[in-house]
């Protein structure tokens, strides 16, 4: 059963909007992950997915900037249809497409401002990033979101020295060293703290508002949804069972969503 | 008997006999008693070897630096030979290893190059070293030769290895970022498996220093030749001086190498 409500039909019309239609991915053949996922993302405002483990989360935001290859089906951004790319086209897509992951991915072995500009190297050629010469604005840059990430004086730090925090600040200040056009975030709360998961989804939200770019974040914490995203998805089985506000997501949905129900006493 | 009685009947026995452990020992051992006969070691054997082993060593002492100078000139032929051999060797390695990867490489590439790598390994240096003197002649660059080969086949599948065993995770993020082929080599890939590259170099450098000073033998250049020729006149004396340089040498090289590791952390 699809629900689409609310704030998706307007945002059809927003060029920077993203559309999915009819995404399918098996990774073995006949056991569709994704089952013919129909949606529209709004082109501004945090749009949190939620759903049970195995549901196709993060194959669905992995489809997106094409780490994981579609089955099937079109996505929809910014005028190009993503699905169908490859070679440098497909490069110079996912350079304007950052993404912030679960255990954030950083280079371990690379310091701080290295990691930073790894968001640089889908601009920068790869002569300048072996011998770090990198352009001095990019630095600058670097410079200005370690101090707005609150890791000021960490440039020379390696990331493997970092604490879980730390490390996704980095994660978040590199997918926007990328100057992206949306950001995908793959579970980035899960292995922290409830006080530094609530912190980390701020820095998400003051981002993607202060540059007017939309920000697809998968999340099992219902709660952090509620009070961090502007739309809610809920996927359930491969399918899209929920997609509308965070105030009309009730605790039947939640049941439909996640199925059963003595978990949310 | 009594102990016996206390077990449950039902229980199955905690530690199964495996026969064809014990089947295989018994084999081994018949085998050896088989080939030491075949080869005609006896006690009598064995106690004239070691009268004339004593012998031997009595007319090692004392050592004899008389010919420093060719004793000098033929060591500074064996560690040209293996700096030489050691830093193409590792040179030609960083490819091939790539190529070798089975995560970064489809598998039409690396197959091929495994092929070529165990045919690197196939031959001992020294038969190697035969080869390339027929081929090319008497002199040092036919040991240099040997000893590339010889690099090739070992530390390309090393190279391969620590290729093989990296983070996926740091190089997806890496590529998410739009990065090309290259640049997610430098920034993804080598900070993960340099510390690991340059132990397997050290490593080499001591492995080619050794054989290095064997190469000579066959007239491959080097102390070889001369540790041979003094072999042939029973110049013992000679020969321990000759074996304490080459000793000397590796020592120094082992206090390097494990200096190179800890800069390169």
């Amino acid at each position: 059963m699809q629900t689409i409500e609310g704030p998706a039909r307007g945002a059809a019309d927003d060029p920077r909007a993203l559309v999915l239609r009819g995404l399918t991915k098996e990774y073995r053949k006949g056991f569709p992950v994704l089952n013919g996922i129909d949606l529209v993302l709004p082109g501004s405002g945090l749009t949190a997915i939620i759903g049970p483990s195995g549901t196709g989360k993060s194959t669905l935001i992995r489809c997106i900037n094409r780490l994981v290859q579609p089955t099937s089906g079109e996505i929809l951004f910014r005028g190009q249809d993503l699905a169908r790319l490859s070679g440098r086209a497909l490069r110079n897509a996912r350079r304007r497409i950052g993404m912030v992951f679960q255990e954030y991915n950083l280079v371990e072995r690379l310091t701080v401002m290295e990691n930073l500009l790894c968001g640089r190297l889908g601009y920068v050629p790869a002569w300048r990033a072996w011998l770090r010469k990198f352009p001095p604005e990019d630095i600058e840059r670097a410079f200005d979101l370690l101090d707005a990430v609150g890791l000021p004086g960490f440039a020379t730090r390696r990331a493997d020295a970092l604490s879980g925090g730390q490390r996704q600040r980095v994660g978040i200040a590199r997918a926007i060293m990328q100057e992206p056009e949306i950001i995908l975030a793959d579970e980035p709360t899960s292995s922290l703290d409830p006080k530094t998961s609530v912190e980390i989804m701020e820095i998400l939200g003051k981002f993607a508002a202060e540059r007017g770019i939309p920000v697809i974040v998968n999340i099992h914490n219902v709660e952090l949804a509620r009070r961090f995203a502007s739309r809610v998805v809920g996927m359930s089985g491969g399918l899209v069972v929920y997609d509308g506000s965070p105030q009309q997501l009730t605790d039947a949905h939640l049941k439909q969503i996640y199925g059963g129900e003595n978990w949310m006493e | 008997m009594s102990d016996a009685a206390h077990q449950p009947a039902s229980r199955p026995k905690p530690f199964a006999a495996n026969w064809g452990a014990r089947v295989g020992w018994c084999l081994l051992a018949v085998y050896l008693v088989y080939a030491c006969a075949q080869l005609g070691f006896s006690a009598e054997r064995f106690s004239a070897g070691v009268e004339h082993g004593q012998r031997f060593l009595a007319r090692m002492f004392p050592p004899n630096f008389g010919r420093w100078q060719l004793i000098a000139s033929g060591i500074a032929e064996s560690l040209q030979i293996a700096v030489i051999a050691t830093f193409a060797g590792i040179l030609l390695s960083l490819p091939v290893g790539l190529m070798a990867a089975r995560n970064l490489m489809p598998a039409w590439v690396s197959w091929p190059t495994r092929g070529f790598i165990a045919l690197c390994r196939s031959f001992h240096p020294i038969i190697v070293a035969i080869l390339f003197v027929k081929a090319i002649g008497f002199g040092a660059l036919a040991g240099v030769m040997a000893l590339i080969v010889a690099s090739i086949g070992f530390i390309s599948k090393l190279f391969a290895e620590a290729i093989e065993e990296i983070s996926a995770k740091q190089v997806e993020s890496v590529r998410a970022t739009g990065a090309g082929f290259l640049s997610v080599l430098i920034m993804g890939v080598q900070p993960q498996v340099l510390p690991r590259f340059i132990g397997f170099a050290t490593y080499q450098l001591d492995s080619n220093l050794r054989n290095s000073t064997m190469v000579g033998i066959v007239g491959g250049g080097g102390i070889g030749a001369s540790l041979f020729t003094a072999y042939q006149r029973f110049d013992f004396d000679v020969v321990l001086a000759i074996l304490i340089v080459i000793v000397s040498l590796i020592m120094i090289a082992e206090i390097l190498s494990g200096w190179a590791r800890k800069v390169f952390q």
